[in-house]
């Protein structure tokens, strides 16, 4: 439920933010941009340049961030009792909304102020959750499924940039690829963030560094993967079971690799860093549905 | 209070304009533009109201509902849409006199049937004793013959009933049908109060009406007195056939009331017949299951093999007491439409005392006698088969055609057993908000009985309306909605 709507806040924000951008743009990079952008947001491609990425664009992303409401509001019926009746209400009634502008029209026509309200509503939801639910076990899986999605989101995004920018040291070549860098940033919410602690001087090292590193800022790799791991923490503690432990390393050494690698080092093969995060997200993810989920009965017994 | 001024133009703009009385019982006029004593708050603000506002408070009251989520899906279009269950906006009254009467009849019911059902499934007393032939029992498709001989906590076999009362023409209420399985529409009943709270405030001040917001927690202490053992601080858990349910909104809409774990089947499992749950945190004893699964799915071994909804083993778990069910299980054969008729008589053997509320005269068409009698009316009869429920299987003779008429004569001769006839009955209707106007519709009531160590009635219930002008029927699936019930202090 919480990983639905992360997913769609952050495509929202991604696409709004690219909307933005486009306004002011040359025409060149344009195709490259929507590449880069269907690409971050998982499109299974294949994309050609040429074709009309912008319509393809919005569809897809409509698409997904329909459908993942949709599955959000779907995961909290199935687990209504477990949810307070506000957060039930606050997904339901988005649910609704979004249909509604989706039939009207409302969601092409105006695209931007669509793209806000998800967005706006999401974090709406993430209020609601952490002032009317109980902080135990449940609020700490919804926790990890909003920032097992943002760490992996965040990452995929770098992933991409410093493949098409893979000239990370020195300052932006042009004003065009400025723009790029705030584009980045915003798709973060991270531009005032990054201006207070490094200025408006914007260099592809320390965008990289402060996305993936910092540990104050709640978009960043750093941040979630120290959330995902104190749920864990929480989690094992509640439940009391050693099969818990498996998982619990599995975010400790992507956590460790965060802090302990040293910055260059994850500068000169930055992609492929972000990849692997990704990889380390999706590991974490399958070991929680198997040791929460579907575990055997037998296994239980024994415990 | 000094009596409403009732002038003249006000009265022709009036939402009442067209309101004409018939010969069914009126519960909110006595006469034309006279309405009853309790209803007169309600009468005066409907005057004084502007047509306005009434829309805007049914629009606000749409909304909550559809933002709750309480909402059925409407299939056939491309992808199913989304509408909430028919609701009116104006409450319907019940006095604190008529509410004592059907509480105590209710009691007595409820009372009788547990007797009854103990009975049926250990000694068999009534059967030898000649009050119910033994074959209007063996015959019911309810009746669960694994049952025989199995104890029960408490002997209570139904702990939560919901029985439809009508009220006839001359201002009866008479029992229609008992529910006895898996009744459901009570959260119905809770939600509707609470949005009417919402929009009627000034309806409700100084009304005096009785709350009914104790339901869930009567029903966690009713569950609690089921606990096999006496177990202290039992575990208890509701079980959903699961979220594609019609009532799903219901059984989500309890256990978080009532703070018990919402489980469906795949989630329980059985071991060395005790039953636990899975949990995150490992598996966990369960005490006591109320379970709004029907008889037939809940245990694949003991019943249906291709049920998927079940639990494996859970009925050999009930047979060791390891574990209580609410409802028992093979509490139907009482609910059966033929046995109905026999309820006045069980009352009267396990009890000794006479019904306090009546039953409608009911036909038994396994009589020859009383078979011949109604299928030479069958236009004057309404017909039921006997196992059903939600208004399935109904013949309305006066709304019938001869075809349909024709039809049901010969699924008659065909099978007796099955079917039960009744007279048309008028029930009582009450003014509905339809379209801007107020409109009779005929309603019915639902209280919902709980009986664990005592028999608790949450003073309410749900008034069901027939939505469609001059429908008798009310049931949610042949599109009925719902009112909400005040009972008067």
């Amino acid at each position: 439920m919480s990983r639905y709507l992360e997913r769609a806040e952050h495509i929202a924000r991604v696409m709004g933010v690219q909307l933005n951008l486009m306004l002011e743009q040359d025409p060149q990079s344009s195709d490259r941009r929507w590449m880069r952008l269907l690409a971050s947001l998982g499109h299974p491609g294949p994309l050609t340049p040429g074709a009309d990425l912008f319509t393809l664009a919005q569809q897809y992303t409509s698409r997904q961030i329909t459908g993942g409401i949709t599955a959000a509001r779907e995961n909290a019926r199935h687990v209504r009792e477990q949810i307070s009746s506000e957060m039930w209400e606050q997904v339901n009634r988005l649910f609704h909304e979004v249909k509604r502008m989706e039939s009207s029209g409302f969601a092409t026509t105006q695209p931007i102020d669509f793209l806000g309200f998800i967005v706006e509503n999401a974090i709406q939801f993430q209020g609601v959750t952490d002032s009317t639910m109980n902080h135990g076990e449940g609020w700490q899986f919804i926790q990890l499924g909003r920032f097992i999605e943002r760490s992996s989101a965040t990452a995929r995004l770098l992933d991409l940039f410093f493949r098409e920018f893979s000239r990370p040291q020195g300052q932006p070549a042009d004003s065009g690829e400025h723009m790029e860098w705030v584009g980045l940033l915003r798709s973060c919410t991270a531009f005032e963030a990054y201006c207070k602690v490094y200025t408006a001087d914007l260099r592809p090292d320390r965008v990289a560094e402060f996305l993936l590193l910092n540990n104050e800022f709640p978009h960043s790799v750093r941040f979630a993967c120290d959330q995902v791991q104190q749920s864990l923490e929480a989690i094992h503690q509640l439940a009391s079971t050693k099969r818990t432990a498996s998982v619990a390393k599995l975010a400790g050494r992507m956590r460790a690799g965060l802090i302990f690698t040293p910055l260059e080092e994850i500068v000169a093969g930055l992609a492929d860093f972000c990849a692997e995060i990704q990889k380390q997200c999706a590991r974490i993810h399958t070991g929680l549905y198997e040791v929460f989920i579907t575990y055997p009965i037998e296994a239980a017994l024994q415990a | 209070m000094a009596a409403p001024a009732f002038d003249e133009h006000h009265f022709a703009s009036d939402p009442l304009l067209n309101y004409r009385l018939d010969g069914a019982f009126d519960e909110m006029f006595a006469a034309e533009a006279r309405p009853r004593k309790h209803y007169r708050g309600l009468y005066e603000l409907l005057l004084r109201l502007p047509v306005e506002e009434m829309r805007r408070k049914k629009q606000a009251a749409d909304l909550s509902f559809l933002h709750q989520g309480i909402t059925f899906t409407v299939y056939g279009r491309e992808e199913g849409t989304e509408r909430i269950f028919p609701h009116d906006l104006l409450p319907r009254i019940v006095t604190s006199a008529e509410w004592e009467a059907i509480e105590r009849g209710l009691t007595q019911r409820i009372t009788a049937l547990n007797l009854f059902l103990k009975d049926i499934y250990n000694e068999g007393r009534c059967l030898s004793d000649g009050i119910v032939p033994r074959e209007m029992i063996f015959s019911c498709k309810h009746f669960r013959r694994q049952m025989r001989g199995v104890g029960v906590a408490k002997n209570t076999y139904v702990s939560v009933m919901g029985t439809d009362l009508i009220r006839l023409p001359d201002g009866r209420f008479v029992v229609l049908e008992d529910n006895l399985r898996v009744p459901s529409g009570v959260s119905y009943m809770l939600t509707s109060r609470q949005v009417m709270k919402r929009i009627f405030p000034e309806l409700f001040r100084n009304a005096g009406v009785r709350s009914i917001d104790h339901y869930p927690e009567a029903l966690l202490t009713t569950l609690r007195a089921l606990a096999p053992g006496g177990r202290e601080d039992p575990n208890i858990v509701l079980l959903t056939p699961g979220v594609y349910n019609s009532a799903y909104f219901e059984h989500t809409y309890l256990a978080r009331h009532m703070g018990i774990e919402l489980v469906e089947g795949r989630d329980l499992v059985v071991h060395d017949n005790i039953v636990y749950m899975r949990t995150t945190g490992g598996l966990r004893r369960v005490d006591v299951i109320y379970r709004r699964v029907d008889d037939d799915f809940i245990d694949p071994l003991a019943f249906r093999a291709d049920s998927t909804l079940g639990v494996p083993g859970l009925f050999n778990a009930y047979r060791a007491g390891n574990i209580s069910l609410a409802n028992a299980l093979g509490t139907g054969v009482a609910d059966d439409k033929a046995l109905y008729a026999y309820v006045p008589r069980l009352i009267k053997y396990f009890l000794g005392e006479d019904p306090i509320l009546d039953n409608v005269e009911t036909y038994i068409l396994t009589d020859p006698v009383e078979r011949k009698h109604v299928l030479d009316r069958l236009h004057e009869y309404v017909v039921k088969a006997v196992g059903e429920s939600g208004g399935y299987g109904m013949l309305i003779g006066p709304h019938s055609t001869a075809e349909q008429r024709e039809e049901f004569r010969k699924r008659i001769e065909a099978d007796p057993r099955n079917y039960i006839a009744q007279p048309t009955l008028l029930l009582s209707r009450a003014p509905c908000y339809i379209d801007g106007r107020l409109e009779p519709r005929h309603v019915d009531l639902r209280p919902y009985i709980l009986c664990g160590d005592q028999v608790t009635i949450v003073p309410g219930g749900l008034t069901r309306v027939a939505m469609r002008s001059g429908s008798l029927v009310v049931n949610s699936s042949q599109g009925g909605g719902s009112k909400d019930t005040w009972v008067m202090y």
